[in-house]
């Protein structure tokens, strides 16, 4: 217990070290293979982690500072199951990644593998800390490994602009996060969280308070790409190496939305509690409006892979619904929600992947009829939109059912027809993509309106296209798969929901960080069993819509009521690194305002 | 949104940040009468708990110890990074040098920098190490050194030209360098933990505080931050040279 | 004028983010993001200061003088290799952007849209 909380963080770390000199001795299968080993043994202690949380949430402090009574001075890693889950899941998906990745780019020498492997001890460190610093450190180290795997293909003009918006929006946002650390050590003194939330809780919040809350929560929802932060994600998920995808769009995001509501539920929840209603309303309304938005983007792209970014922004919405709810069932929901939507959603890249390896291009009218011969990619695809529409048994429609479910008992009924909506829209547009190139259904380039202008995409590997390797097939099956099957026992539900409630008690975590006092929390009721219907009718839909769009000239042409108000917010998403810095600028100066004027 | 939108948007937009800013900050002690607890403690016990005369040092190495694995390590990650975005690609297109002014030429260096290039070299090299030791000492450290013992290759740039440079600086060494002391701060913290400690737990024999060999662990953890920063700053410089020399053979 | 190091803070986030937003060229833009992270040293430096307190290096004045914060000055220490790195990194990528777009001016930049 002395080794095993640091393991996820430094076993990718030291590994990425080693192999940063040894990529030029080693052959490339050689590399690869250290990579996935180390990899899995990350994945490994996770999950030990994991176990042991499961018992008792552990808490480790480095260097053996332990709070001596009055004062944290250290840096603590305060390990629960919604974080080792976490890392466990990052790792997972890092290792599908790398088994995907390792007969995939022509050259891997140049420091791909060390990259990722820092990327992977970057995401382990963030959910696992107790620390607002070392929150910050960690997201930095994210960003600065995902920033130069964004740009990996620099031969790709894309993927330059893309990496420059992902870069300089994600950078200021971490600045905020930083100001807002500055405000609040200067209050409080101290800069371990749960420290922080007792010194908080003594004096009610006032202005430095509340704007310092906006600063951190934006901060790190610039990462989860929430409307209006979200445009550097389609950008970046567009242009960056499908497997470097996976990981952006499966967990890092995701990271995002778990920062704000481990900062929320460790040093927050103390002094704004009593505001909690309002600050519901403004985090579930900025969920919704994500989803709703996205959903329309994902339905009017034609690039696979920024198809794939915005149903990922799309989904993302309604985790940001279940975080906000502030209540076990929204967060334990939006915990499963992660991993249902993450394994689905990495399958999904990965087939595109594969079409892109095969095709050199990720363009639906440029594919029409051509994936005929991948008949594994187009199966990960319907199996993908089946998943993201949320057909039990699969993770979507747990996480789905149990954010309704919470919803619910706050009176928030509108927020099934949210994700209904949500659903329908972003399975239609996989379906509708999947039908059109593995099937050759529906119009061709000339008879689709706007369908003139090409797209070019660069290839990400210059090897023998004849054929797909069975190390891309198996890692896209082996998620899309899990992902649908997810939820095969009840138990996931109740442990989520169990888990959840440990993460949001307060009182236990600061009693558990500062004074190494175990407080059980009560156990919470086992969820209802969900109902089906949801997902079998969204489904339906989905695939309603997506035949109606293929097959019917006059569903298209009357869909082009839309195309005005859809041209508006095309134009808005205009890849101009000043655009979406200014939206930036007035989506903080916005949630700052209403979390001063409405909180008080 | 065209430039004008843009503005308009983004000054409406700031003013609000404005006010949350004066919200903000406007709740902080006024300029010199803050205080804190964790402060007081950390001036208090460094000294006699650890040997460590430098406070910051002591937070930054010691108590704080592990941020500072993390920095090292987006230090690590970004040379790794801006040496995958530098490399060279198959189909680089001919670099066009339209917004270069015509028939401007690059002045010579003159002797005189040369000289005072030359000179200043081994001083450099030195006063970086004396940084890199004296951490736990005096200000400085692996960071403040390392940036120091960098510029020892610019100098020689200055006074000599790239080759000799990429001669003497030997990238691949480096490399390892680099590598070495980044792994060298996880090597130390797992030593910890196989001495019976937990990770980073400052076990080694204190020393005398105000020498060489105080503070423990912490003059090692300074030797690999010195390396590693020093070897990734040299190696940034090397692949910008590298491009700029690219660019002056074209 | 004792808020003036605060007001010197809110003041180069503000202005760092318009000479983001109204950048005609990417260099500069890189700069004014490092502009928006000097706004946190000062922040930090500003918060951690004392009137008439020593700095915390405890060699030649004794143990309990009344020194600044030095958590704060290791905090900015983290920071400043942060913003050199991610300064680094932005600088590669525009580069990069140079030789592929042939402009350093965002406007032009034209590949990624709707």
């Amino acid at each position: 217990m002395r080794l095993l909380p640091v393991l996820p963080v430094v076993v990718p770390l030291i590994t990425a070290a080693a192999l940063a000199v040894l990529t030029k001795l080693l052959p490339r299968a050689w590399s690869a293979l250290i990579a996935i080993a180390s990899t899995i043994a990350t994945a490994a202690a996770a999950a030990l982690l994991l176990r042991d949380s499961l018992q008792q949430p552990i808490v480790y402090w480095f260097g053996n500072w332990k709070p001596n009574g009055r004062m944290a001075l250290g840096i603590s890693f305060a390990i629960d199951p919604i974080g080792a889950g976490l890392a466990t899941f990052a790792a997972v998906l890092t290792a599908a990644a790398l088994v995907f990745g390792s007969k995939y780019f022509d050259s891997v020498e140049n420091h791909f593998h060390a990259l990722i492997l820092c990327f992977l001890g970057a995401m382990c460190g963030f959910s696992l800390t107790g620390d607002m610093f070392n929150l910050f450190v960690f997201f930095e180290l994210m960003s600065a490994a995902a920033f130069a795997l964004c740009a990996y293909k620099t031969e790709d003009p894309g993927a330059l602009q893309g990496a420059l918006n992902f870069a300089v929006t994600n950078t200021i946002g971490a600045y905020f996060v930083l100001t807002g650390i500055g405000l609040l050590y200067a209050r409080t003194g101290a800069l371990n969280m749960a420290q922080m939330s007792e010194a908080l809780a003594s004096h009610p919040a006032d202005k430095l308070v509340l704007v310092a809350f906006a600063f951190i929560s934006c901060g790190y929802l610039v990462k989860a790409a929430v409307v209006p932060f979200h445009f550097w994600l389609a950008d970046a998920h567009a242009v960056a190496p499908s497997p470097v995808c996976v990981l952006f769009s499966g967990v890092m995001v995701e990271m995002g939305l778990y920062a704000v509501a481990r900062i929320y539920w460790a040093v927050f929840n103390q002094t704004l509690h009593a505001d909690i209603a309002s600050l519901r309303i403004l985090v579930v309304s900025i969920g919704a409006a994500t989803a709703v938005l996205a959903a329309i983007m994902c339905f009017s792209q034609r690039n696979l892979k920024r198809l794939l970014a915005f149903s990922t922004i799309s989904h993302v919405g309604l985790m940001t619904i279940g975080v906000g709810l502030f209540t076990a069932g929204g967060l334990a929901g939006a915990a499963i929600y992660t991993l249902g939507h993450g394994l689905v959603k990495g399958g999904l890249f990965l087939a595109a992947g594969m079409l892109l390896h095969r095709f050199s291009t990720v363009d639906e009218l440029d594919l029409h009829g051509r994936g005929r011969s991948e008949k594994w990619a187009g199966f990960v695809f319907f199996a993908g939109a089946i998943g993201l529409a949320g057909l039990p048994p699969s993770g979507v429609s747990a996480g789905d059912d149990l954010i309704h479910e919470a919803a619910r008992a706050i009176g928030y009924h509108w927020v099934r027809w949210i994700s209904f909506f949500a659903a329908i829209i972003t399975s239609a547009a996989v379906l509708r993509a999947a039908c059109r190139v593995f099937f050759g259904w529906g119009p061709r380039r000339e008879e689709q309106p706007g369908g003139a202008p090409k797209t070019q995409e660069s290839r990400e590997t210059d090897r023998s296209q004849q054929r797909t390797p069975m190390t891309m097939i198996a890692p896209a099956v082996a998620l899309v798969v899990a992902g649908m099957f997810l939820n095969f026992t009840p138990r996931l539900k109740r442990i989520a929901t169990q888990s959840a409630t440990e993460f949001q008690n307060s009182e236990a975590y600061s009693a558990r960080v500062l004074r190494a006092a175990p407080k059980r929390t009560p156990t919470a009721p086992a969820p209802a069993p969900e109902n089906p219907l949801f997902g079998i009718s969204a489904f339906a839909c989905a695939a309603l819509g997506a035949a109606c769009y293929l097959f019917s000239k006059s569903f298209r042409s009357t869909s082009r009521w839309i195309t005005r108000p859809l041209s508006v917010l095309h134009g808005l998403h205009s890849g101009h690194v000043g655009d979406y810095v200014a939206f930036l600028t007035f989506g903080i100066a916005a949630f700052g305002l209403v979390c001063v004027l409405c909180l008080r | 949104m065209t430039r004008r939108i843009r503005l308009k948007f983004f000054l409406v937009s700031a003013a609000a940040l404005a006010l949350c800013f004066f919200w903000g900050y406007a709740g902080l002690p006024a300029f010199g009468h803050g205080s804190s607890i964790y402060a007081d403690i950390v001036n208090a016990i460094s000294v006699p708990q650890r040997h460590i005369t430098d406070a910051v040092t002591a937070v930054n190495f010691d108590i704080r110890g592990f941020d500072t694995l993390g920095e090292e390590f987006i230090l690590f990650t970004s040379v790794l990074g801006v040496i995958l975005l530098m490399r060279r690609t198959k189909d680089e297109p001919a670099g066009d040098h339209e917004d270069k002014a015509p028939g401007r030429k690059v002045p010579p260096v003159s002797d005189a920098v040369r000289v005072i290039a030359l000179l200043l070299l081994a001083p450099t090299i030195v006063f970086g190490w004396y940084i890199v030791v004296h951490g736990q000492v005096t200000p400085g450290g692996g960071f403040q050194g390392g940036v120091i013992l960098s510029s020892a290759p610019l100098l020689l740039y200055l006074c000599g030209s790239y080759p000799k440079v990429r001669g003497a600086a030997a990238p691949r060494l480096i490399e390892i360098a680099e590598a070495l002391g980044a792994a060298g701060y996880i090597v130390i913290g797992g030593a910890c933990v196989a001495l019976g400690g937990m990770f980073l737990e400052n076990l080694l024999p204190l020393g005398k505080a105000g020498t060489l060999t105080s503070g423990g662990m912490v003059p090692f953890i300074n030797l690999g931050v010195g390396l590693e920063v020093s070897g990734g700053f040299t190696l940034i410089l090397l692949v910008y040279l590298e491009e700029l020399m690219e660019e002056k053979e074209s | 004028m004792s808020y003036l190091p605060y007001a010197v803070a809110a003041w180069l986030f503000l202005v760092g983010l318009y000479g983001v937003i109204s950048s005609r060229n990417l260099v500069h833009l890189i700069i004014c993001v490092g502009v928006i992270q000097s706004s946190s040293y000062v922040l930090l430096l500003a918060i951690g200061y004392r009137t008439g307190a020593a700095a915390p290096i405890f060699v030649d004045i004794p143990v309990g003088t009344p020194a600044v914060d030095p958590v704060v000055q290791a905090l900015m220490l983290t920071d400043v290799v942060v913003e050199v790195t991610v300064v680094a990194l932005l600088l590669a990528l525009a580069i990069q952007v140079h030789k592929r777009h042939g402009t350093l001016n965002p406007d032009e930049l034209r590949k990624l849209k709707g």
